[in-house]
């Protein structure tokens, strides 16, 4: 069965969208065919599977260039509407980062903090072609002589505006509870004392990593949808861990692979990238990702065919566990039951909130699929796939 | 034969006993009348009061969820414009942007009532302002803050109001 026997290759399956005759169906439409149909004639049958995910992703940010100006200026202190961004790369290079709050934000001094603005809300401003507050200091040199900037952009201005996400698509994520005796504020939301509430936040079938569980697929240069362009692969992500314990059909139980990946900023869309904030916890930037499966072999189609009853996760303590670095899940739980909205923990029925969209998920993955349908998205071969478990 | 007639009878019923939420602004001079009191005995309504701020010569307001007859609660309700009550649908002060909403369902987790909740069949996030109570707590948890809720703004007004 770990033997790839080779349906079709990329160079096939790009000739067949060329042609118009590929047939494009997203993740959850591949589940039904191969619980209908069996796998085998599903494999025959599909050759590309469409993904997405829409929620907040933490290590998300961006390379902006402002441009220089007269006298040049190497700007080592930046700030976008009050937020800082990362100077020490070049010149008039900066990292902004989705996570930053604005420097007179109050934090968590008012407990829980509001986060009303940070990173992730400049870079949806930007998209949103909102005027934006550029501030910049500098120490000065012979060839860089100006110490301050302060002028205000838009995206237009930028000559380049790279987003740059150094973690998205967790292949998997905990479900969060908290068993303490108090509410407490996290990045999975609050929750409530006692075991009152659980999050999770995965599109579950429908989740770009759990459709190919062992990146037979997915690797550098593989062409993506991020933020409502075309984007790429380009490395694994931060925090990638390939060897965990999976199920016997081979998805990862806990958190485990993630992707780094980069698309131009200008050419997306403020519809699929947005500033988020998480009371108690801060800023993040929520993005819209899809990835296009090839079908290239039987087990390839095995593992998109897989189904929310066979995608588990666990339940992990945030009062106290999480945070302690205890590893003692509560129990092991489906994305079925956790959809259904509720789940069974220590003999109790805990209701089950999601911090993922699955209607905006779905719409991406309808999105590629009309895309590689109407030839405007070709795949894209991989140069080098990202690191898979040890054999 | 019955089974129409069973449900015909059980949409007369919903039809007569009517229930809905509303927000109450009391003009200064109502503030010494027992009103819930009337509304009760001299009405037959059931009331629940979800939400009050109400204190002895000041305009007051209350977030009020009547159950009752479809005439009694007509009766009820003129009976407090009578008095200068200021009468208003809650659901009218309640909205949810949806250009901002992205339909991530974490307000599902705190809403008490299941007026934010989401339909299984598709996972769709969807919001019906008749249930709402006023609670607020969605206003913060949903993390692109799309829900909009123009009670705080008067809760505090008066209060600003009183203390001049």
């Amino acid at each position: 069965m770990d033997q790839i026997n080779n349906i079709r290759t990329y160079d096939e399956i790009n000739q067949k969208i060329k042609a118009g005759n590929a047939v494009i169906v997203t993740a959850e439409e591949m589940v039904s065919i191969v619980r209908d149909k069996g796998v085998e004639k599903a494999a025959k049958h599909v050759d590309v599977v469409t993904t997405g995910t829409f929620a907040p992703m933490c290590s998300s940010g961006a390379f902006l260039n402002i441009g220089q100006m007269i006298p040049t200026i190497k700007t080592s202190k930046v700030w976008f509407n009050k937020v800082p961004a990362y100077g020490g790369l070049a010149a008039v290079d900066a990292y902004l980062g989705a996570t930053e709050p604005s420097e007179d934000d109050p934090l968590n001094k008012v407990y829980p903090g509001e986060f009303k603005y940070g990173g992730g809300h400049v870079i949806e401003d930007l998209l949103r072609g909102k005027p934006i507050l550029l501030e910049a200091k500098a120490y000065g040199t012979d060839c860089y002589a100006a110490r301050k900037l302060k002028k205000e952009i838009t995206l237009e201005d930028l000559p380049y505006a790279l987003l740059c996400n150094p973690r998205n698509g967790y292949q998997n994520y905990n479900c969060a509870v908290n068993r303490t005796e108090r509410t407490v504020y996290t990045y999975m939301g609050m929750l409530k004392a006692g075991l009152r509430n659980a999050t999770y936040c995965s599109a579950g079938e429908l989740s770009p990593l759990f459709n190919d569980p062992f990146y037979k697929t997915i690797g550098i240069g593989t062409r993506i949808f991020l933020g409502g362009a075309q984007g790429y692969v380009t490395w694994h992500g931060t925090q990638h861990r390939p060897n965990v314990q999976r199920s016997d059909r081979g998805v990862p139980l806990t958190p485990s692979g993630t992707l780094m990946v980069q698309g131009d900023l200008k050419e997306m869309s403020h519809d699929w990238v947005k500033g988020v904030s998480i009371l108690g916890y801060g800023n993040s930037l929520a993005v819209g990702l899809g990835i296009p499966i090839p079908i290239l072999s039987l087990e390839i189609a095995e593992s998109t065919g897989i189904g929310d009853e066979e995608l588990f996760t666990q339940v992990v303590d945030y009062g106290h566990d999480y945070t302690n670095g205890v590893s003692d899940p509560l129990a092991q739980v489906s994305y079925a039951e956790l959809k259904s909205g509720s789940i069974e923990i220590e003999g109790k029925q805990i209701k089950t909130a999601p911090l993922s969209s699955v209607v905006k998920a779905r719409q991406i993955a309808e999105i590629l699929k009309k895309d590689i349908e109407n030839g405007t998205f070709q795949l894209s071969e991989p140069v080098k796939l990202i690191p898979g478990p040890n054999q | 034969m019955v089974i129409i007639a069973k449900t015909n009878n059980r949409k007369s019923v919903r039809d007569n006993v009517y229930t809905r939420i509303y927000f109450l602004k009391f003009p200064k001079d109502t503030s010494d009348k027992p009103v819930i009191f009337s509304l009760i005995k001299e009405h037959d309504i059931e009331v629940n009061i979800l939400r009050a701020d109400i204190l002895p010569q000041r305009e007051g307001i209350m977030i009020l969820e009547i159950k009752g007859s479809k005439s009694n609660v007509k009766k009820g309700l003129a009976y407090l414009e009578e008095i200068g009550v200021n009468i208003e649908r809650l659901a009218a002060r309640v909205r949810r942007d949806d250009d901002k909403c992205f339909q991530c369902g974490a307000c599902t987790g705190v809403c008490p009532v299941d007026a934010l909740y989401i339909r299984r069949e598709d996972m769709a996030v969807l919001f019906d302002p008749d249930k709402c109570t006023g609670c607020s707590q969605c206003l913060l948890i949903c993390p692109v803050r799309a829900m909009e809720m123009s009670l705080g703004k008067e809760w505090m007004s008066i209060d600003a109001a009183s203390s001049k």
